[in-house]
């Protein structure tokens, strides 16, 4: 029914929850999104395999609901993939422009992007993405495409995403358990930012910070390009788990709690108030002070921002983010979070929304879809781009290949 | 104490330092003949052991068979006692293996016959030929039972009076270190390669003359006369971020407990290797956040510059913990026991062939008597059940207990977050 080439799938293997979405892409629509399929995670932890069998089962429940709902048979996946091990960082190569009249030849251009993934990396770590920003002729910034200019020397940023190539072959080793091709694997963050934030954002500066279960992500855009990319293996389980700590709860009622009754803040309201839950399934009734619930959210949830804001502002970067905060993920349904936010970051904070693109638009805006539908969004540009096939798919492909060996 | 070794090393250090590593007994020689393969240039291995069989698949080139007129290359069966005793037999050969060393490293797993019985005699030898003794032992896993465990604890005792240096590793805390499906051969290969980390981190600091030197007399102000185990670990990272990994990684590593045994400890030796490349700030960044951790504790801190280590850096800590009230102070015995020497002359003429002549026990009074009720079975038992002392502020990691810490600026992110600022919740 559909030429194979059109469909796009994202899949996103998280801690609570995963999360395909299929894509489709025709002449007249760029990206059409006509499928969604989740499955309750049970085998990840901090955003990372824990338990494959486990893990298999539900991306395969995940897919098969996906199959039904867009009517497609799934082949191949944009992978999402995150965890601690991964590290983002800007490398800077520079080149003599050697020719006679000193015009910048296409061959300098590769040199020079060369000599920028020129990266001294751990042994094991492998590059995710290795992402080609802005070239620089002698002082001239922000220059798209150099060849054919004039300069002494050209410069360029390339950013490198890396992680750890064991922990990245496990959740590649799930998909393709299932006969499914891994097209490219994407770093969450990256996917998230690619469907919360449009251009004009990404050129004013703006952070976007994806709050799953496992892992917290987050991407700063300034000037159009790439400038810092991070994993703080710290998310909504945390929560739950110092809820079961300090209220003396089971995890699964920490879990309900923190979802009915969760907030960023304390406020005056709920200070000495109390819940008295009626034990279910045999458990006794008990007593919760809300204040205490709130405070200890809001002291991990105020940590998490306090971690990122000190890497963000030892790079120098908080006085560059113009646009705001965008928050995505599970983590920003939280009450109050988006004011927390603000405060911690001494900026504008939103809930970002997943405006770029068309179909389901109601039930998919949601932050929790962010990044599935990032990957979605990254496969199309993938695809647009493949005809070219220009340098990094090329460099992405020898990747995936050294993956399915 | 310190003064008087650096007296003794000094004429040696302005020669070349003659470095000889000792494996003793299965456990050494295995970890002898790892560490013989990783390219330790200058240092001579010698694999020691009473068993000829298992020597021979020994990796070390240079092997000796001990007593072997007692045992007939059979083994010492488990017993300290007749490990001792071979080595005594040999105590010439053994003389003639350490003349001419300026330090000498043993290598033993304690709690099994030859390494534990051996060892301390191994220890002595070295020390009266003028060489500075550093010892890197492994203790038993707990499931290989009460009696290793206490043939182990013997065992160090008298090493840590015949030694100037005793380092630790008890393989209990591998388990930390590996997962469910690791094979025993992946376990022991790990427990070598610690052990093989820790040597060539000493090597490395003794051999290399660094920027801000660390010494022997250094190392041994941090691990002599201090009663409970000395702790080693090592790191390594490289990349833009290396400072950060290796502290992550120091803070993590199962040997340190997870930074507890950092904070714990009152003395710590830390050392730094680093290509050219390294920069001061760096250097700060790594010893901020140790500095820490240990506050309170003598730091004993040096540095070294190594072309080879261009854009990496390691560190060895060996940290030190403070003897705990209760721990009985270490007897010194005496280097040359007359009564079981005269003991072993006499059985030796007696019955040489025999293999089951083993001297009694060197036991003090107390012990005599603890192991004879201990045979009438009830203050075994008490034995057993003393209660041990559990680390203060038992942190609940609730669903994470299994996966990696997130470690960030030395905090382990999994501990909930009140808890770790002490915000109460009355």
């Amino acid at each position: 029914m559909f030429d194979s080439s059109s469909i796009i799938v994202g899949l996103e293997i998280g801690t609570s929850k995963i999360c395909v979405i299929v894509g489709e892409v025709t002449a007249a629509n760029p990206l059409n999104i006509i499928g969604v399929g989740q499955a309750r995670s049970r085998g990840v932890r901090k955003g990372e395999i824990a338990d494959a069998s486990l893990a298999s089962e539900d991306v395969r429940n995940a897919i098969v609901e996906a199959e039904q709902m867009a009517n497609v048979e799934i082949r191949s996946v944009y992978l999402g993939v995150t965890g601690h091990h991964i590290r983002g960082f800007n490398n800077h190569g520079v080149h003599p422009v050697v020719s006679a009249d000193r015009e910048i030849t296409a061959e300098d251009v590769q040199d020079v992007i060369k000599n920028a993934k020129a990266i001294n990396l751990p042994v094991d770590n492998t590059v995710v993405h290795a992402i080609r920003q802005l070239f620089q002729v002698d002082s001239q910034l922000g220059i798209q495409n150099p060849v054919g200019m004039y300069g002494a020397k050209v410069e360029v940023d390339v950013h490198v995403v890396h992680g750890h190539l064991d922990r990245l072959k496990n959740s590649i080793a799930v998909v393709r358990g299932l006969q499914l091709e891994v097209e490219e694997i994407v770093f969450t963050g990256l996917a998230s930012a690619l469907a919360l934030l449009s251009s004009e954002q990404k050129e004013l500066g703006s952070l976007v910070i994806d709050m799953g279960a496992g892992a917290t992500e987050y991407v700063v855009y300034s000037d159009g390009i790439i400038k810092h990319t991070g994993v703080l293996a710290v998310g909504g389980d945390h929560i739950s788990n110092d809820l079961a700590y300090g209220l003396k709860v089971p995890l699964g009622r920490a879990d309900r709690l923190k979802i009915e009754r969760g907030g960023a803040a304390v406020e005056d309201s709920v200070k000495g108030q109390t819940l008295s839950s009626n034990g279910e399934f045999g458990l006794p009734p008990k007593i919760i002070n809300l204040e205490h619930l709130r405070r200890i959210m809001s002291l991990r949830l105020e940590e998490t921002f306090e971690l990122i804001e000190a890497e963000l502002s030892g790079l120098g970067l908080l006085d560059r983010l113009r646009a705001g905060v965008f928050l995505c993920g599970g983590g920003a349904r939280i009450p109050g979070i988006q004011a927390l936010a603000g405060r911690m970051f001494q900026m504008p904070a939103f809930l970002g929304k997943t405006n770029s693109i068309s179909g389901l638009k109601s039930a998919l805006d949601q932050p929790e879809f962010a990044t599935a539908i990032g990957l979605v969004k990254f496969g199309s540009l993938q695809q647009k781009r493949k005809p070219v096939s220009s340098l990094a798919g090329g460099i992405k492909k020898t990747l995936v290949e050294l993956f399915r060996k | 104490m310190s003064t008087l070794v650096e007296k003794s090393a000094e004429p040696a250090i302005k020669k070349k330092i003659v470095l000889k590593v000792f494996g003793l007994g299965g456990a050494g020689c295995n970890a002898a003949g790892f560490a013989c393969g990783a390219g330790f240039s200058g240092v001579e291995f010698l694999a020691v052991n009473t068993d000829s069989q298992s020597l021979d698949a020994c990796a070390v080139p240079a092997r000796f068979v001990l007593g072997a007129s007692r045992t007939r290359g059979l083994g010492a069966g488990g017993d300290p006692e007749l490990g001792r005793a071979a080595a005594e037999e040999d105590m010439e050969k053994i003389r003639s293996f350490c003349a001419g060393a300026d330090i000498v490293f043993l290598l033993a797993g304690l709690g099994g016959g030859t390494g534990t019985g051996a060892a301390p005699v191994f220890a002595r030898a070295a020390r009266e030929a003028g060489a500075l003794v550093l010892a890197l032992v492994t203790l038993p896993f707990d499931f290989e039972g009460d009696r290793r465990q206490f043939q182990a604890q013997a065992g160090l005792q008298h090493l840590k009076a015949h030694a100037d240096a005793v380092i630790c590793l008890p393989n209990q805390k591998l388990f930390k270190m590996l997962d469910e499906k690791t094979s025993v051969m992946e376990g022991f290969k790990i427990g070598n390669t610690l052990l093989s980390d820790g040597l060539r981190g000493i090597w490395r600091m003794l051999t290399q003359t660094g920027l801000i030197n660390v010494d022997f007399a250094d190392l041994c102000a941090v691990t002599r006369g201090r009663h409970a185990a000395g702790f080693f670990a090592t790191a390594e990272a490289a990349g833009e971020k290396r400072v950060e990994q290796v502290i992550e990684k120091l803070l993590a590593h199962p040997l340190l407990d997870g930074g507890q045994a950092l904070r714990e400890s009152d003395s710590l030796l830390a050392s730094i290797v680093a290509g050219p490349d390294v920069a001061m700030t760096e250097i700060q960044k790594l010893m901020e956040p140790l500095n820490r951790h240990c506050e309170g504790a003598h730091i004993l801190f040096g540095a070294a510059i190594d072309e080879a280590f261009a854009g990496r850096l390691s560190v060895t800590l060996i940290a030190s913990r403070r003897p705990r009230q209760e721990e009985p102070p270490e007897r010194a015995l005496p280097p040359e026991n007359i009564e079981s020497s005269q003991f072993l002359d006499k059985t030796a003429t007696e019955r040489p062939a025999s293999r089951f002549v083993a001297p009694p026990p060197m036991l003090s009074p107390e012990m005599k008597e603890q192991i004879i009720r201990g045979q009438g079975g009830r203050s075994r038992k008490r034995l057993s059940r003393l209660q041990k002392e559990l680390p203060l502020g038992i942190v609940f990691k609730g669903r994470f207990e299994k996966s990696d810490p997130t470690i960030r600026n030395g905090e382990d992110l999994d501990v909930p977050t009140y808890i770790r600022r002490g915000v109460p919740l009355n």
